[in-house]
């Protein structure tokens, strides 16, 4: 992805996505500690430190971490009592650890120097997967062959049934491919935009724009950081929703 | 041949990124209307931001395909 041009402009986009080993050189196994294994390790441990010591004092007057702890809880609860209705509150706990590891992995992923791991297809998979796999089996343990009636538009013409039960079945299983390229397709392409604008800062004509751009990228960020885990969260109750009542 | 290969596979993802465009016309029209039915009645403005997130998510993964075919053409072909 290197690429050097006449005025000394070295563009490495990529190269924040690279996974490294934490120790030393070498080959990366699938038990080797990697800046990956690091900063998941840091989200979990900052949601820990928020959501287990911050609310450690149950005060009925929160003090400001336990009321953004608070805060946090009741809208990922509203989210999933909104969209799944009431009887979806059971997989509450699963949402939750879904969005405080997003929110938190996108955000630390925000630090300079560090790293992100909702960027690469392989973390945020699993994670897509997991829900795809999920839910699908949920809906035939609670509704058994009536789950297929997913796929079987009952309100449509008896003619068009069969067409669309082939396109409901496309975009069923599209679902976990989608679910997890948004995600990481969101954070990867803001983080190496910002890193593109910040090569350009090496030319000192252009430096001031290149420092205004890269702020304003970098607030949006901000905002991406929070709407893709909202976004991810919000698709899981949808996709919740339908394993539970599957009648269209 | 090789390099005709290559030169293919490179304006197929470039070629591929013009999708976008259709995400980005999906997305904001969805939002777009989103505003004008808000202005029109802010009460019930605030109980639609759940579908106005559903609704973008879904407008944007016919984006996300096309940055999908341009990712397979540069590192799958």
């Amino acid at each position: 992805m290197a690429e050097e041009e006449a005025g000394g402009l070295v563009f490495h986009p990529m190269d924040q996505f690279v996974i490294k080993p934490l120790f030393g050189e070498g080959p990366v196994n699938w038990y080797t500690p990697t800046n990956a294994t690091l900063w998941m390790a840091l989200a979990a441990l900052a949601i820990t430190a928020l959501l287990v010591f911050g609310t450690r004092g149950r005060a009925i007057v929160p003090n400001r971490v336990q009321s953004i702890a608070e805060l946090l809880y009741g809208m990922v609860h509203k989210m999933v009592e909104d969209v799944t209705g009431k009887d979806g509150l059971k997989y509450f706990p699963y949402v939750m650890t879904l969005f405080c590891f997003i929110l938190f992995a996108n955000f630390l992923g925000l630090l300079p120097k560090s790293f992100s791991p909702t960027s690469h297809i392989a973390v945020t998979a699993v994670l897509a997967v997991l829900v795809f796999a999920g839910v699908t089996v949920l809906g035939f343990v609670k509704n058994g062959a009536h789950f297929l009636g997913l796929f079987w538009v009952s309100s449509a013409p008896l003619a068009l049934r069969p067409v669309l039960a082939v396109i409901e079945l496309i975009s069923y299983f599209v679902r976990p491919v989608s679910h997890s390229i948004r995600l990481a397709g969101n954070i990867m392409a803001g983080h190496a935009v910002i890193k593109v604008f910040a090569a350009f800062a090496a030319v000192a004509a252009i430096a001031p724009v290149s420092v205004v751009a890269i702020t304003a990228m970098y607030g949006l960020e901000v905002l991406v950081c929070l709407i893709q885990a909202y976004v991810f969260t919000i698709l899981t109750c949808v996709y919740l929703k339908d394993a539970l009542h599957p009648a269209h | 041949m090789e390099n005709l290969g290559q030169l293919g596979q490179y304006l197929g993802a470039g070629l591929a990124c013009v999708g976008m465009a259709g995400a980005a016309m999906g997305v904001g029209n969805v939002a777009g209307n989103y505003l004008a039915g808000a202005l029109r009645n802010p009460s019930a403005a605030a109980s639609q931001t759940a579908t106005l997130f559903i609704g973008m998510a879904f407008a944007e993964a016919l984006g996300i395909f096309s940055f999908l075919v341009a990712l397979l053409l540069l590192f799958a072909v």
